[in-house]
């Protein structure tokens, strides 16, 4: 067992020493209060959003592709953009919740059900656009492999159907990851509500949870095998959603850096979302001690990093785009920076290479203010890298004469602007109805820093002095003494 | 939360309810290093352990208690070579033998490209069969009232459980030890003996 965070030397992760009652208490007090007119107003923008989207995807499926901008040779622009972007902001929750828990990150466990809260309403918000963008939605289930009359199976080579695949399991393994993770504090609320509604719901959602050592050994070793299936599963999403453009022959799309440098703007622009999330909801909640300075700093080192392999990925594809000495390369390339998107691409340059770097500084890591504003930067920055990748590789291929400029309509903007109103939407209810900190997982942090400390041997054995004779006393004197120390 | 009085009216309750095996003494703890501390004192003294309650897990409690690890992970492995075998068999029935289609030209059994697929069903089946074991395994379905539940174990307190079916139980003995290393409240539940029987 690792006893880094009981360590009495180190700071703790979590600020004051509150006892198990106490968190219970602070993380479930937004769940049985009534929301106050902040929450009101966001739900409400969020929702106006959801709303107007839903109006405009209607529109669009009633009246046709046609009603958005894209079209020869320009055939995938928003629609794809906006769906790598929302799988990419999907990757940092699964990063969170597995891979950091295999790599023993303690400081995990303030934002691991939040981000993987997050993962979920992302990749339902990711899984609309190729939905919407095949025009006839209402044939999607032919993308599954069924006898069907047609007498035709889909074919497996292509990396449209990894996608499927990849996506749906993502989506199923996030959601019963999280749920898992769930169950323990939802037995919590169950035992602590006055409400009977409220009590009958979180009965059923608890599955009668006891708390018995024995279910606990047996959720570890579940929750440890399904972190070790979903640190590959995590990597190889992005990869694949890559590998829609490098198995093409598109110069701007066809290199091997593809899924490597995917994954890493992914958890990127992932980590930018976990972050401004935390710290918009955090004060609000009345979270602020379980969710400190030190998660953001963190975080913020995490974006640092991916960050700078984005722009290692960048300059990686310019110089192999000169290098390879292929005509086609080095103008697409070329048409990239200086070209009529350049004003796209240099935004994604400075907001993904340039903004980071302000992460070397301790005193933006640790400000919410400036890490919100480049978080928000950072976000802004991903979304165009896919639009770059996207839009000015195609909108000039291999015949001059069909070249032509993409511009966004009416429809697409307020589908994107819809996509975030689900988002936020499905965020804002989460934060409402389920603890968006994990109450058991802190409490394991809590309890374990609590053993860490000496305990007074003479004030446990008070109650019952008279009755212990002094032979009695002392194995347990010895033996408390070094288990606390 | 201790209270002379509370032990021995609760020893005494628990005595003078009919049915010869009486409830099972049950000793709340405030830590988890109380918890552990009684369960290691009883044990050394030849008395069992049932069960412990908490509301997060502790490590120390699976080697005390004589715990074997848990088998889930055979379950994944067999789950997720069903994904596999399931992945490439579909794969290659339907690309191979039954519709073999001509994509560039490649060979119809093109095993590489059949590989993201397969890693994402052994992922998938692998994942959501754990998940369904150790609901099964642990007897966890919806259901309104736990049996059995004990008070406050999923939000502060530790609650430790004595074997009271062991043979040669001595329930003075046990409540010696668990008044000796200071357990808050022991007492006998009222829960019927089939309920617990379940549990532990």
């Amino acid at each position: 067992m690792d006893t880094l965070h009981s360590n009495p030397l180190r700071p703790p992760l979590i600020d004051g020493a509150p006892d198990a009652a106490q968190v219970t208490a602070d993380i479930a007090r937004p769940l049985d209060s009534w929301p106050e007119r902040r929450w009101w107003i966001s739900f409400g923008v969020a929702l106006l959003a959801l709303l107007q989207g839903v109006g405009m995807v209607t529109y669009e499926i009633a009246t046709g592709i046609g009603t958005w901008g894209l079209n020869r040779p320009v055939g995938w622009a928003f629609d794809i953009t906006n769906f790598v972007f929302w799988i990419g902001i999907g990757h940092a929750g699964t990063l969170i919740s597995a891979i950091l828990l295999l790599f023993r990150q303690r400081w995990r466990t303030s934002i691991n059900r939040s981000a993987e809260a997050m993962t979920i309403f992302a990749v339902m918000c990711a899984g609309l656009f190729p939905l919407i963008h095949m025009g006839r939605p209402w044939f999607a289930y032919f993308a599954f492999p069924y006898p069907n009359a047609r007498g035709l199976w889909v074919n497996f080579r292509s990396p449209l159907i990894w996608d499927v695949v990849a996506i749906s399991t993502y989506f199923t393994i996030s959601l019963v990851f999280w749920y898992l993770g769930l169950i323990p504090d939802l037995a919590t609320l169950r035992d602590r509500t006055e409400s009977k509604i409220k009590r009958f719901l979180y009965a059923l959602g608890s599955f009668g949870w006891d708390g018995s050592q024995r279910t606990w050994s047996r959720y570890e070793t579940a929750s440890l095998v399904l972190a070790g299936l979903a640190t590959p599963l995590v990597l190889s999403v992005h990869s694949i959603v890559s590998m829609d453009f490098a198995t093409s022959v598109l110069p701007g799309w066809h290199t091997t850096i593809f899924p490597p440098y995917f994954v890493a703007g992914a958890i990127f622009s992932g980590f930018a979302m976990v972050a401004l999330l935390l710290i918009l909801t955090r004060g609000v909640m009345g979270l602020d001690r379980y969710i400190t300075l030190r998660h953001l700093d963190a975080m913020a080192k995490v974006m640092l990093l991916t960050g700078s392999m984005v722009g290692f990925c960048y300059a990686t594809e310019l110089f192999m785009a000169w290098y390879s000495g292929n005509p086609y390369e080095r103008y697409a390339f070329f048409n990239r920076a200086l070209g009529p998107y350049a004003w796209a691409y240099w935004t994604m340059v400075s907001c993904n290479v340039l903004v980071p770097q302000l992460y070397w500084l301790q005193r933006v890591r640790r400000s919410p203010f400036w890490l919100a504003v480049t978080c928000v930067l950072v976000n802004v920055g991903m979304w165009f890298e896919r639009f770059v990748i996207i839009v000015t590789s195609l909108h000039r291929d291999f015949l001059p004469s069909s070249w032509g400029m993409y511009k966004p309509t009416l429809i697409e903007v307020g589908t994107l602007i819809g996509s975030f109103g689900l988002f936020f939407t499905l965020f804002l209810v989460f934060i409402r109805v389920l603890p968006m900190v994990s109450i058991w997982e802190i409490k394991t942090l809590t309890g374990e820093r609590a053993r860490g400390r000496p305990v007074s041997i003479v004030e446990r054995l008070k109650p019952t002095e008279a009755e212990v004779p002094d032979a009695e006393r002392r194995p347990l004197v010895a033996m408390e003494a070094t288990h606390g120390g | 939360m201790v209270a002379d009085d509370a032990f021995g009216t609760a020893a005494t309750s628990g005595s003078a309810e009919a049915g010869p095996p009486e409830g099972p003494l049950v000793a709340y703890f405030a830590d988890a290093q109380g918890v552990l501390t009684a369960a290691r004192e009883l044990i050394r003294n030849g008395i069992g352990v049932a069960e412990i309650y908490g509301p997060y897990p502790l490590h120390e409690a699976d080697h005390l208690l004589g715990r074997r690890r848990s088998r889930l992970p055979w379950v994944t492995l067999a789950a997720g070579a069903c994904g596999t075998a399931m992945a490439l068999g579909l794969q290659f029935y339907t690309n191979v033998l039954h519709w073999p289609m001509n994509v560039g030209g490649k060979p119809a059994n093109s095993l590489l490209a059949f590989i993201p697929i397969t890693f994402e069903l052994t992922v998938l089946l692998g994942g959501v069969a754990t998940a369904g074991a150790f609901l099964a395994a642990s007897r966890l379905i919806p259901r309104l009232r736990p049996p059995g539940l004990l008070d406050g174990v999923t939000d502060d307190r530790f609650a430790l459980v004595v074997d009271h079916l062991a043979p040669g139980f001595d329930e003075k003995e046990a409540q010696r030890i668990l008044d000796a290393v200071g357990g808050g409240e022991i007492r006998s539940p009222k829960t019927s003996e089939a309920t617990f029987e379940g549990k532990v």
